[in-house]
């Protein structure tokens, strides 16, 4: 169990480390970055002052050790735009997204296990049609337009809930909504194929022979065991929200990760930019971690 | 009044699967009866339909797809298909309990052991506390040893013979009153399944529960059975008692299923003169601190049918897999016209894998399904060119398929199509396809129904001679070994126990653990059956 922690702390420092690379390198293709910051009609006297100030007129390979050289004291530099730590503005942002990627994930394993189970167990039925029907639609209905739809039904023309930002309870309804369908949809369908596969199994025969009842059956004996294909794509889908749902955040102002790192990369500001990027790598990797040990704890013949 | 009503009676039962391919009547009017302390046999081949009516007596068939379309299922004279869901899963488990064929698919992969018994009382009301003590007491019952720690572990984690035992102490954890035996012990060991068989008898004889044993293998309803249905195509074609069926069957149908059961020909007189075309020296086999085969030897004569008998973990399969180089050896030779096949460079093995064919236990796993029987057969052609033109294939093909017994029909069919026994003939004419010396045959008979195991056999005898073949034959059915082999080896623990002609292994075992092994055996007629179990039991006592 150590050995496979530190093995997979290992090769994720390994990615982490080419992330730093080409991270750094690619922001750096667009150009000299005193050019973005400084009007146009700046001097040439206070273009080379704003290079010295950050260290741009030194050979590139310096000041890529430089970066690494503070990366390994946790210093991310500063904001150029905001002149805060850039560590600190990203950390602020992540905590919203977290949230908001918690909250989705919670409400959408819940319902797509339960709902796709039952529309196993009623396989070909007219609920598992229903469901069935739905979670496609769901599965492939753009994010974008639903969000922009439920603003315009809900908020402007109903004026039930608010349009953007945070502050009550209802300022997180509409974002946790949107973002419901897409997973909710797809990992439904992976349940219900998963559990079809589990409730066929000898098994579960064994478990009819012995009289164990039809909740017990599909929630104690097939469940657990049609977990790990479910496990997989709930763990993809949360990874794509802790890399901020950036279109949702941005058409609902959710000062989420995923809002601040467009915002940044629009202002050119690559300290921010850097920071957001390591931070949910670095939450994805706890993440497999995370999901790499529920499987151990589901599956008895898993281990590491 | 116990005389006029049995404990359970199935009457004219019919059932009907609906499938793609339209309904298939899987069961017709098919009618039995079990009484407490009796053990009825339901004997019939795949196909036949000897698992669906204790399926519906359980309530274990889905409707949809299944319908039962006639019939009542009468325990204690009560119908069960007329009862509701709810109050047929009082009777599962508590009254009525089945234990099943591979038990390591019927058990839950994911709980513990213990958990999985406990649950049996559990749910038919007793508290988890006393559940789990006679849990303990169950397992120490059924011979697990250490039951205390046995409960805390997985399924995987114990052989096959213990996952059999676990699924007895589940099933009769209440100590039901009719107990279903589906295949129990046809995926084990023999001494194993002479002990798993031992044990059922023994539980019956205390509980005085009623057995219903539904199998494909004579020897097992010999050992058993003191009366047997006999089933053919969902219709049951004979009844009587075990052993007046065996002598004096009735209906065609079960006549050829007892002409055809093995162990009964005449054996091999083996020739003297054949000079070995094949030769192992030491040759072992080590998977990390864990030693396979501890380097044995052993001759194949040119002309002769060796069998390699031992049970699973023996290290036959093992022999197999190094000769083909599917893995490679740690240590030994093993020479081939005097070449060592085991160090030969790839570019030299490729040329001589051809003359070395191999035949395995699965054709529904060997065979790439998305290739048609046509596909299957010539593509050893093109990955050894230079054997037949490519506008003589097809021709190829059709002849291959007809020494195998299959006509040209077959070519365009893809190996799902067609049945169990014509799949194992295409794996056949797949290793004829490049002409080779000699074959191994891995299990290649075990999954196969008596009658068409005994054409098989047939057919690979005939071949021998037709193409002056060697065969190296791998099998734990002794039997099957008896009537077709020249010489056998017995394994077992990665070593050579024992090896000599077939008469000499059969009729004069030098070794204790031959002896056990061919003790264990089941012969299809049961006085002979009575006679070795006696035996048997003297060795015990001894």
């Amino acid at each position: 169990m150590q050995r496979f922690l530190a093995r997979r702390a290992v090769s994720s420092g390994v990615s982490l480390a080419l992330l730093v690379v080409a991270v750094f390198f690619l922001s750096r293709l667009t150009g000299d970055p005193t050019d973005l910051y400084l009007p146009i009609d700046a001097s040439a006297e206070a273009r080379e002052a704003f290079r010295q100030l950050h260290g741009l007129d030194r050979p590139l390979i310096l000041q890529f050790l430089d970066y690494v050289g503070d990366l390994l004291r946790l210093d991310f530099g500063d904001s150029i735009r905001r002149a805060r730590p850039a560590l600190e503005v990203v950390i602020g942002a992540f905590g919203w997204t977290l949230q908001l990627a918690l909250i989705t994930m919670a409400i959408v394993s819940g319902a797509a296990i339960t709902l796709g189970s039952l529309a196993a167990f009623h396989v070909g039925g007219v609920f598992d049609r229903i469901a069935t029907f739905f979670s496609l639609i769901g599965a492939s209905a753009p994010d974008f337009w639903v969000a922009i739809v439920a603003i315009t039904v809900f908020s402007v023309g109903l004026g039930w809930l608010p349009t953007s930002g945070t502050g009550t309870l209802w300022h997180w309804v509409l974002p946790v909504a949107v973002l419901f369908i897409r997973p909710f949809g797809l990992i439904l369908q992976v349940v219900r194929g998963s559990m079809i596969t589990a409730l066929g199994s000898a098994y579960v025969k064994t478990a009819r022979a012995k009289g164990v009842g039809a909740r017990a059956m599909i929630f104690v004996h097939a469940l657990r065991n049609a977990m790990l294909p479910v496990l997989t794509v709930i763990g993809d889908q949360a990874a794509a929200l802790l890399n901020g749902a950036v279109v949702v955040e941005t058409i609902f102002g959710f000062p989420g990760v995923g809002k601040l790192m467009i915002d940044s990369i629009l202002q050119r500001d690559f300290p921010v930019v850097l920071a957001a990027i390591m931070v949910t790598a670095f939450a994805i990797f706890l993440m497999n971690i995370l999901i790499d040990l529920a499987y151990a704890a589901l599956d008895p013949r898993i281990r590491y | 009044m116990a005389e006029a009503q049995p404990l359970l009676e199935v009457r004219n039962l019919s059932v009907t699967f609906d499938t793609a391919q339209g309904p298939v009547r899987a069961v017709r009017d098919v009618s039995w009866s079990v009484g407490r302390g009796e053990v009825l046999a339901i004997l019939g081949e795949s196909g036949s339909g000897k698992s669906v009516s204790s399926s519906a007596v359980l309530d274990l068939i889905d409707c949809p797809p299944g319908r039962i379309e006639s019939g009542q299922i009468l325990f204690e004279g009560r119908d069960l298909l007329g009862m509701s869901r709810a109050e047929r899963r009082t009777i599962n488990g508590r009254r009525i309990a089945m234990i099943f064929q591979d038990p390591l698919s019927h058990l839950n992969p994911v709980y513990a052991v213990g958990w999985q018994i406990e649950e049996t009382m559990v749910i038919h009301g007793t508290s988890r506390a006393e559940a789990r003590a006679e849990t303990l007491r169950l397992l120490a019952r059924v011979g697990i040893p250490d039951p205390a720690e046995a409960a805390a572990k997985y399924p995987h984690q114990f052989s096959g013979g213990q996952r059999q035992r676990l699924m007895i102490a589940m099933a009769l954890a209440l100590k039901p009153d009719l107990l279903i035996a589906d295949e129990p012990t046809t995926a084990l060991d023999v001494t194993v399944q002479a002990q798993i068989l031992a044990l059922i008898e023994e539980l019956q004889a205390e509980t005085g529960m009623g057995l219903v044993i539904i199998t494909h293998d004579l020897g097992v309803v010999a050992e058993m059975a003191d009366r047997v249905v006999v089933m053919n195509r969902g219709e049951i074609v004979e009844r009587g008692g075990a052993a007046e069926v065996y002598r004096n069957p009735q209906h065609p149908y079960t006549q050829r299923l007892i002409a055809a059961a093995p162990g009964q020909g005449a054996m091999r007189e083996t020739r003297q003169d054949a000079s070995p075309i094949l030769s192992l020296r030491h040759v072992s086999k080590r998977y990390g601190a864990f030693t396979a085969l501890h380097g044995i030897s052993y001759d194949l004569h040119e002309g002769e049918v060796l069998a390699i008998v031992g049970e699973s973990g023996s290290g036959k399969s093992t022999t197999a897999r190094l000769l083909l180089r599917l893995e490679e050896a740690s240590g030994g030779q093993a020479l081939y016209r005097g070449q060592d096949l085991l160090a030969m460079s790839p570019r030299d093995l490729h040329a001589l894998r051809r003359e070395i064919q191999m035949v395995f236990q699965d054709p529904t796993q060997s065979l790439n399904p998305r290739m048609t029987v046509y596909q299957l057969i010539s593509e050893a052609w093109a990955i050894h060119p230079g054997i037949v033109e490519r506008a003589r294939w097809r021709a190829r093909v059709a002849e291959l398929l007809a020494e195998v017994g299959l006509d040209d029909g077959y070519m365009s069919r893809y190996p799902h199509q067609i049945s169990g026994g014509q799949r194992q003939r295409v794996a056949i004419a797949r290793a004829l396809a490049l002409e080779p010396r000699i074959i191994v045959c891995d299990e290649a008979v075990s999954a196969l129904d008596v009658q068409v195991q005994a054409q098989v056999i047939r057919l690979l005898d005939r071949l021998k001679a037709s193409h002056g073949l060697s065969y190296i034959f791998i099998a734990h059915d002794l039997p099957v070994v008896r009537d077709f082999a020249d010489r056998v080896l017995v394994m077992r623990g990665g070593r050579i126990v024992e090896q000599g002609d077939v008469r000499q292994i059969f009729e004069m075992p030098r070794e204790e653990y031959t002896r056990n092994l061919l003790a264990a055996s089941l012969d299809p007629d049961p006085e002979v059956q009575a006679q070795r179990r006696a035996a048997r039991q003297a060795m015990e006592t001894a």
